[in-house]
């Protein structure tokens, strides 16, 4: 069996047209992916300016750099744009790159679909990024879009809405397409439990998308209807609840942090084994462990909501349900810690990011099992500690993880080797800035510091000092990344096929860099 | 399956895509200052909409060429059917969506408002029995009754589902008259379940005084139904598609994973409005 590319029967395997048509045309997973990461790379520099912006107003008391309204712009921005335009696209990056490899599939499912789930993110991203330029600005709701404020916004809600029904609809095609590629493309040989447990991370999330994205667009459509066609699901003058949204929305919300974090340790799960030189530790358990957060991750939205008022029946329930996701992470946080115990590590930058994301994914997970429990959440929600939280699982987890996949697979995609030292600094300096900006707001919060308000007492001076100075030493950092990056594609030293001696997924046995069309003739796994 | 492309079909890079994201750029931001009064809006939504209308055609025109051609394989075939399945799931979740909101205002938030604090002291005389708008809204309703035209319409899309499996039985046994008689049939159904729920709109805005400004029970019955017969009418859209590929000749015994693609999704839409005619109309 061999793949068909076009009528040509394959031959003339690179044929693609020339300059940017290449890309806007391509069917390639390989391009499209590409096309992924550096959109997503675009996104987190933008949503990072945006966080500078914050920082810069936070570095003292007192209103000095934005006007109260454009100070909760771009709290929203920095949050909307982070989530959908940096962080979801950059897995799907990984995915297009890496599972068709990882498989031994030609390329994925159906790749004229792939294209376009790509090329929706940019007509998304602009009525984002636009929107702070039209009459009101861009909306300042925060990025869950509560109703009642939502509903009063200006034009720049709109577009938000818009956006989100865009990026909705690229999530759900590229999530049809991985699910495909993953349940009908394999290599003869491999079945599902031989297969690599990022492609398994990356299945379960596929299909948490599926299922929460289209609840997203029904929760923004009815804010829609709200806003211009009078309705009033979320106006109690109309028998509605603002509640509702906050339920509608949550349950799209809480799937939609697993969706973040499964890729996530999907790469620590490939990039710990190859460093330690030994197999993972307990792969069915990761694969079930898996499988079970993302069941939880259904029936436990409302911990979000615990200051809205609930039943305590409501609240025990989603307090208990909430700490029972501690047992399958934990079974992951032992399972990688056991993976790592006497095997002959060394610690290259991709293995430095993943013991990194181990260190301080588990610290934001012990705040999360923190604010689970409902006394305690009634006093810290909407504080800092929030903010720290989430902070320390999606910047120290997702991001990190991402930084340990693209020094991982560098080689493989380039054809060399990046810098290693370079790398090394990258990695310092981020751990190090991402806990001066971060660890502070664990104070802050505990003290009573609120979200989302540009100006603060007196006492919380320093820990914002010290937050907004780590702040912008971590964004200047990430220019080290970006030059490290290009300095990769550019040239360096020749990468071999398995530049890492413990990595043994099919992507390995491939030539550096992948071939343009790569497993045609599928490999026969054992 | 065809022996001569016993491979995986990848196609050539295609313009479709990015006509497809132009489309819904124009119709962003054509939609946002439309909503807003504000000046190019409606264009923009026009064009971008005409640009969709040709990418649909352009793109599904050349899967069918393709597919004509014998150029997918029993894998891609495979592909296709999970694709659809996962594709039918998210729709699934879409309407989960607006049931939740049902639910919601039935059985939390109108009870709650016409008891305890707010009953007493804020909406003191508000009775807050199903169907009801709101304590806020003076004006009244008469709600929907279901043994009407609901209920000839539940007939029939129960009988256009048996049409188009009939259909698709003539289609397995290469009785070409059996299935476009099949078709013709369904898309007749669907033309006249579209017509009665225009009418009963048209009814319920015109003598109920029934809308979407209704409070919590307009909302839910129009968004639902609303949303439903959108999706019929993309089915009854998908329907006469095959319906003008089965006359051009196309599909084949053992090969028609587009004629089982609408017919799944017009199955799906037939199970939607059994959940709406139970939850929204009848109870």
């Amino acid at each position: 069996m061999e793949a068909v590319h076009g009528h040509e029967h394959g031959h003339d395997h690179a044929h693609y047209p020339g300059g940017i048509m290449r890309w806007i045309t391509t069917t390639n997973h390989k391009d499209i992916g590409t096309l992924y990461l550096w959109f997503s790379f675009a996104m987190f520099i933008t949503g990072g300016l945006l966080a500078l912006g914050i920082r810069a107003e936070l570095f003292q008391p007192g209103m000095q750099v934005w006007r109260p309204e454009f100070f909760n712009q771009l709290t929203t921005m920095h949050g909307l744009i982070m989530v959908f335009g940096a962080i979801m696209p950059a897995f799907v990056g990984f995915a297009n790159w890496q599972v068709p490899m990882m498989i031994g599939a030609p390329d994925m499912a159906f790749a004229r679909m792939n294209n376009f789930s790509f090329w929706l993110l940019p007509p998304a991203a602009l009525l984002l990024v636009v929107s702070f330029f039209v009459p009101g600005g861009a909306t300042g709701a925060g990025w869950t879009l509560y109703a009642p404020l939502s509903v009063q916004q200006g034009m720049g809600m709109d577009m938000a809405i818009f956006a989100v029904h865009i990026m909705g609809a690229s999530s759900i095609m590229g999530s049809i397409n991985i699910i495909t590629t993953i349940l009908n493309m394999r290599a003869p040989g491999m079945t599902l439990m031989k297969m690599p447990l990022f492609v398994w991370t990356w299945l379960i999330t596929a299909y948490l998308l599926i299922a929460v994205m289209p609840v997203l667009a029904g929760a923004v459509t009815m804010l829609l209807t709200d806003r211009h066609f009078d309705t009033h699901f979320f106006n109690a003058a109309g028998g509605g609840d603002p509640v509702l949204y906050q339920h509608v929305f949550w349950f799209f919300g809480h799937p939609e942090v697993y969706i973040m974090i499964l890729p996530a340790f999907g790469i620590v799960s490939q990039v710990l084994p190859a460093f330690a030189r030994k197999p993972l530790f307990g792969y069915s358990s990761m694969v079930y462990a898996t499988a079970s957060i993302a069941i939880l991750s259904f029936i436990v939205w409302a911990h979000h909501m615990f200051t809205v008022g609930m039943p305590a029946a409501g609240q025990l329930f989603f307090m208990y349900a909430t700490m029972l996701i501690a047992v399958p992470t934990g079974v992951k946080v032992f399972n990688w810690i056991a993976t790592m115990w006497r095997g002959s590590m060394t610690f290259e930058t991709p293995m430095l990011f993943s013991v990194g994301f181990l260190f301080v994914f588990t610290m934001g997970g012990f705040t999360g099992l923190i604010l689970a429990i409902t006394p305690v959440d009634i006093q810290l929600q909407d504080t800092y500690y929030v903010v720290a939280h989430f902070h320390y699982v999606l910047v120290a987890g997702s991001l990190f993880a991402i930084f340990s996949g693209i020094y991982f697979w560098l080689p493989k995609w380039t054809g060399h080797m990046y810098d290693e030292t370079l790398g090394k600094w990258h990695f310092w300096l981020s751990i190090i800035f991402f806990n001066v900006t971060f660890f502070v707001m664990h104070f802050l919060g505990l003290a009573g510091m609120p979200r989302r308000v540009p100006d603060y007492a007196q006492q919380f001076a320093d820990f914002n000092m010290i937050a907004s100075i780590g702040a912008f030493g971590f964004g200047l950092t990430q220019l080290l990344f970006f030059y490290i990056v290009v300095k990769c594609i550019k040239g360096g030293e020749k990468a071999p096929a398995k530049p890492w001696e413990g990595a043994d997924s099919l992507e390995w046995t491939l030539p550096s860099p992948a071939p343009y069309h790569s497993f045609e003739t599928p490999p026969i796994v054992k | 399956m065809q022996q001569a492309h016993s491979s995986y079909y990848i196609p050539q890079p295609s313009t479709w895509p990015i006509i497809g994201a132009t489309a819904l750029l124009f119709m962003g931001f054509g939609a946002a200052l439309t909503m807003n009064d504000l000046g190019a809006g409606p264009w923009l939504l026009l064009v971008g909409f005409a640009i969709l209308v040709y990418l649909l055609f352009g793109w599904f025109g050349q899967v069918a060429g393709e597919s004509e051609k014998g150029t997918y394989n029993a894998q891609v075939d495979l592909s296709f059917r999970w694709g659809m399945s996962w594709f039918i799931f998210s729709e699934v979740m879409f309407f989960a969506a607006f049931f939740g909101a049902l639910f919601y205002v039935r059985i939390l938030s109108v009870p709650d408002l016409g008891h305890g604090a707010s009953g007493e002291f804020l909406w003191p005389g508000f009775t807050p029995k199903w169907p009801v708008s709101g304590p806020g809204i003076e004006e009244t309703f008469t709600p929907m009754g279901a043994w009407g035209i609901p209920a000839i319409n539940t007939l029939i899309l129960l009988t256009s589902g048996a049409t188009v499996t009939w259909a698709h039985w003539g289609l397995v046994k290469n009785n070409r008259s059996q299935l476009i008689l099949g078709l013709i049939l369904t898309i007749a159904l669907g033309l006249v379940f579209l017509f009665l729920q225009g009418y009963e709109y048209y009814h319920a805005y015109h003598e109920l005084n029934l809308n979407l400004t209704m409070g919590a029970y307009g909302a839910t019955f129009f968004m639902l139904t609303g949303f439903h017969g959108f999706h019929v009418t993309m089915g009854t859209i998908m329907l006469i598609v095959i319906l003008g590929r089965s006359i051009a000749g196309h599909f084949k015994p053992e090969h028609h994973f587009g004629f089982e693609g609408v017919a799944w999704y017009w199955h799906f839409v037939d199970v939607v409005w059994l959940l709406l005619f139970v939850l929204v109309y009848w109870l």
